[in-house]
């Protein structure tokens, strides 16, 4: 398996190699996949895109990603191919249009090969409710990956392919990049274009890389994100480059953080600190005093966002429809039939807190709370330059370990929800191993829009 | 905070999600369960504070009133199983 990194890749195929030489290497590694973390690969599109690249390339343009390959989740569109959010719901759908990030991808010379498994509708964390079935961690195929972009991560990790893309809503790339071992950014609200992304949360969402360095995430990230006319929710300027990471660079740490963790966890954590103060960081306390309750707010907002998103899921438009007298009841059975348990759980749980009689006590008051998460930060921020924390209180667990207790499952996001309440861009990268060798991340949040220099500094621990 | 039965249904219809019973009454259990948790919420004191919607400042993004390219109408019935040239078909939803 290929380790050759993206940059590597675009360098190459730009001095004249054929683009076709890494995307080979990446179809076979993904056609060959035991993890149930590729779900579509597409030979025949990528090799043409290959031999489209390497024209484009022999006639003076300057690609910066040229001929890199890479696997997309399957909740992004890409015109003409299927796009499920792993739903039975989606089944047949075929996207009739291209998602910006991708599309802007495309453009700079990198090549779509697969598309990778995730939790049906992004509701999840350990993709375990695919109608594809779960994937496997690649440290441990008896484990979880995460979730819920549990497909890109394994794949990144696995080496199948340099870069993949994921979406994160509440810890969705973060978490599983940190569970299996590689990088993995959620930007700064706003920063990617959300368009073409089939929406969960549409205050939350974000798509982004995972890699298994971060100078190759922040190659993809320089290319994806900037405004896009074609989301309302498109910060209007792009993401500011950085000068040195590590030059007064003053690290935040919650005490609150090193509470609950397993040994192994905690142990990296110290070890990640001890790095950056001998890399010349200083360390500084700081607090987020309404950060507890971060996982009550998301499950308000999120569900009710999540709710009304997936009320277009109707079957008339697209999608699974099934047969009935009156249009009532194609609409109950059809979303009935075509959503999973968990899917319906969450969609249940945001009508009830949106619903007359409950959205003052329940969305309202989770609204109010969301903007003390977000002075939290910004107050935090006037002492520190970015905050360094665990991804996740564990590493990787065994399949099936929370499948029974919603409320446990939904507990392993504990650290990451806040960053998409707040929408401040936050990176999970690589921090050594547990005694088993399950891989541990370590996560950095910064300033809105210092999503470049967060990278410079994992780059820099790399 | 106990969720009835009944309140379940009702949010099932609203949903639009034709659940069955024996889902009725695990959907019953889950929810009593998270709403339990997300109840905390009450805790925290939000007197005089805003909710907040966008994080990222913006409001009310509009662009200018003029035609762009957009689907062709082909293309927008492409996903759609049950339809005509110009149109996605439905039962009959009003009666004469």
């Amino acid at each position: 398996m290929s380790r050759e990194t993206a940059r590597a890749i675009a360098a190459a195929v730009g001095n004249g190699r054929s683009a076709r030489v890494a995307v080979e290497t990446a179809l076979a590694a993904c056609e060959a996949d035991t993890l149930n973390a590729v779900i579509r690969v597409h030979r025949q599109r990528a090799l043409a895109a290959a031999d489209a690249v390497d024209a484009r390339v022999r006639a003076g343009e300057r690609l910066a990603l040229a001929g890199v390959p890479i696997a997309a989740k399957d909740n992004l569109c890409i015109t003409g191919l299927p796009a499920t959010c792993c739903s039975r719901m989606l089944e047949g759908y075929v996207a009739p249009y291209t998602a910006t990030a991708v599309a802007r991808l495309e453009a700079a010379g990198a090549i779509i090969v697969a598309q990778t498994n995730m939790d049906e509708f992004a509701f999840g964390s350990s993709n375990e409710t695919s109608c594809y079935g779960p994937v496997k961690n690649p440290v441990d195929p008896t484990r979880i990956p995460g979730g819920s972009s549990g497909g890109s991560a394994a794949v990144a990790a696995a080496g199948l392919v340099p870069v993949s893309l994921g979406s994160d809503t509440g810890g969705s790339i973060r978490q599983p990049a940190g569970l299996c071992g590689c990088h993995g950014l959620k930007p700064t609200y706003g920063s990617v274009s959300r368009y073409g992304l089939i929406a969960f949360g549409s205050s939350l969402d974000q798509i982004g890389p995972f890699a298994a360095n971060a100078a190759d995430a922040d190659a993809v990230l320089a290319v994806m994100s900037g405004h896009d006319p074609l989301d309302s929710t498109s910060a209007p300027h792009p993401l500011p480059v950085v000068g040195e990471a590590l030059r007064g660079l003053r690290i935040g740490i919650v005490p609150a953080h090193a509470e609950g963790l397993q040994p192994a966890v905690r142990a990296a954590l110290d070890a990640t600190k001890a790095k950056l103060q001998a890399a010349g960081a200083t360390l500084v306390e700081v607090t987020l005093p309404h950060e507890r309750f971060a996982v009550a707010t998301y499950y308000v907002i999120g569900t009710g966002e999540a709710a009304s998103n997936l009320a277009r899921m109707d079957g008339i438009r697209f999608g699974h429809r099934a047969d009935a007298p009156d249009l009532r009841q194609v609409y109950g059975k059809s979303r009935a039939e075509g959503f999973g348990a968990e899917v319906k759980r969450r969609i249940m749980l945001g009508t009830y807190v949106l619903s007359t009689g409950y959205y003052d006590a329940y969305y309202k008051k989770a609204m109010q709370v969301r903007r003390l998460i977000c002075r939290d930060f910004e107050q935090a921020f006037a002492t520190c330059d970015a905050i360094l924390g665990p991804v996740s209180p564990t590493t990787a667990f065994k399949f099936g370990e929370k499948l029974s207790d919603p409320l446990q499952m939904y507990l392993s996001d504990i650290f990451t929800i806040a960053a998409n309440l707040a929408g401040v861009p936050a990176h999970s990268f690589p921090a050594g191993r547990d005694e088993l060798g399950l891989p541990i991340g370590m996560q950095l949040q910064g300033p809105m829009f210092s999503d470049r220099r967060l990278l410079a500094i994992a780059s820099a621990l790399d | 905070m106990p969720i009835s039965e009944q309140q379940v249904r009702h949010l099932a219809s609203l949903a639009r999600l034709d659940l069955s019973d024996s889902e009725i009454a695990s959907r019953a259990n889950d929810l009593e369960a998270i709403v339990g948790y997300v109840a905390q919420l009450a805790e925290v004191d939000t007197t005089g504070i805003e909710p907040i919607a966008n994080v990222a400042g913006l409001v009310n993004v509009t662009r200018a009133d003029v035609p762009a390219p957009m689907l062709s109408t082909a293309d927008a019935l492409g996903n759609a199983t049950v339809k005509n040239d110009s149109s996605f078909l439905v039962p009959k939803v009003v009666e004469r």
